[in-house]
């Protein structure tokens, strides 16, 4: 844990400088373009986030493995968190450059969307008080989600498109200039290191909650007194 | 009993449960009426605006009433153990889950479409969007059934699981909402609609393959 934690406070530190201070003024968009070094790590997040905890609640599923559905669960709040944050810094973005709050852009849309799952996803959980069927039940939905998210993106970008196009994943020649890429780049990799820190500490949490009445809970308990 | 025979056994049973209650067939379709009538007592009967919104209305009103609709799915077999029992029959579980869910769509999602042209004319609509809107709601409606049953299925155990349930179903919906208003839209302005009949056509298929898997699955889960 603590190694995570310095790696993370030294990427995040390097890339906030190089985004923040290093990186060159957009000659469009002026210095409010900076935000993007929260917001496409934190909407890429999201969509990660999701793809793991669907992958960990489907191994939870078939070989019944309790570490998996715990990590599927607590993936869910801090993805849901990161979903949050893209949204909130998404509409910052857009009331200097689209001159509104928010707009029923095929992005922000599914991005509203995929909030609405993870908001699904941690109901449920909460509102089946054994605690084991409801990481099965979490991880059912969670596997039906992934399989539509992709027809809601689709369908939404096809309803309506405002948003800028991807200008990152362009393989073979990114429209973004090095400079702020490497920033991004480095601001992706330590929300990555970040969800990892916050993930194990609520697995952690609900572990013991869910093996209170285990003995070696209890002489953690005892010990630590 | 061979498995089909099983299948059709289970849609009669339902049939015949549901023709005995009326009433819950009736409860639905009155939703769909008395919300599609709200609206232009909520926003004005102007007769422009009207033809604009109705085909998002009556799509949003559908949505909704099959929504309210779930919960009778698998309510009542739950109640006195008949769900355990087609889980513990031979037969594959999701065979028998699609069963069900065609008959509760026979009962709930196929009198929409009775009532919908009257609603279309309510809403002012052109008359050479009503084919499409009758097309979209018969590709549709069973879609919204199947991947519904997803959600009660995985809700039937909990006392209180109607809230729960509109906040798994509602963002599942999306696509089926997104492609069956904007035909009707398009086609009351007189444009092609193959596409998007084409997309629920395979949303349909989809969901008629995938669905009963994740159902039968949570069914279990549910039970035990």
């Amino acid at each position: 844990m603590p190694w995570l934690v310095s790696a993370f406070v030294l990427i995040t530190v390097a890339g906030l400088y190089g985004g923040l201070v290093l990186a060159p003024t957009d000659y469009q968009q002026g210095d409010s373009y900076r935000i993007i070094y929260i917001h496409v790590p934190s909407a890429w997040m999201s969509l990660f986030i999701y793809v793991v905890m669907a992958v960990a609640g489907a191994i939870g599923l078939v070989w019944h493995i309790k570490l998996a559905e715990i990590v599927a669960i607590s993936s869910a709040s801090v993805g849901a968190s990161f979903t949050f944050i893209a949204l909130v810094t998404g509409s910052l973005w857009g009331k200097p450059m689209w001159g509104t709050w928010w707009v029923w852009d095929a992005r922000l849309t599914s991005e509203l969307i995929l909030l609405f799952l993870y908001l699904g996803v941690i109901g449920l959980y909460g509102a089946i008080d054994d605690k084991r069927t409801a990481s099965r039940a979490v991880a059912i939905l969670a596997l039906v989600g992934v399989v539509n998210i992709p027809i809601i993106h689709y369908s939404v970008i096809w309803w309506n498109t405002l948003h800028q196009g991807p200008t990152v994943t362009k393989m073979d020649k990114p429209s973004i200039h090095v400079s702020m890429l490497i920033p991004l780049l480095l601001m992706a990799l330590s929300f990555k290191f970040f969800y990892v820190i916050a993930m194990l500490q609520r697995a952690r949490v609900e572990l013991l909650q869910r093996e209170r009445n285990a003995q070696w809970v209890k002489n953690l308990i005892s010990g630590s007194k | 009993m061979s498995l089909t025979q099983a299948f059709f056994a289970i849609i009669r049973r339902d049939l015949v449960l549901a023709l005995r209650r009326r009433s819950e067939i009736a409860n639905p379709l009155l939703f769909f009426v008395l919300v599609i009538t709200l609206f232009p007592l909520g926003i004005g009967a102007e007769p422009r605006l009207l033809q604009a919104i109705a085909p998002g209305v009556i799509w949003v009103s559908a949505l909704l009433a099959a929504m309210l609709s779930l919960d009778s799915l698998f309510r009542s077999d739950f109640d006195d153990g008949s769900l355990e029992q087609i889980l513990l029959s031979p037969h594959p579980t999701s065979v028998l889950v699609l069963g069900k869910i065609i008959a509760h769509w026979l009962v709930t999602g196929l009198p929409l479409l009775v009532v919908a042209p009257l609603l279309a004319v309510f809403l002012g609509m052109p008359n050479n969007s009503l084919g499409i809107l009758l097309l979209t709601l018969l590709l549709g409606t069973p879609v919204l059934s199947l991947i519904g049953a997803i959600g009660v299925a995985l809700t039937v155990g909990l006392r209180r699981g109607g809230m729960i349930l509109s906040l798994l179903v509602l963002p599942l919906y999306v696509p089926v909402l997104i492609f069956a208003g904007n035909a009707v839209q398009m086609a009351s302005s007189g444009l092609p609609v193959d596409a998007q009949i084409n997309i629920l056509i395979s949303i349909l298929l989809m969901a008629l393959v995938l669905a009963p898997l994740p159902v039968a699955a949570a069914l279990k889960m549910s039970i035990n």
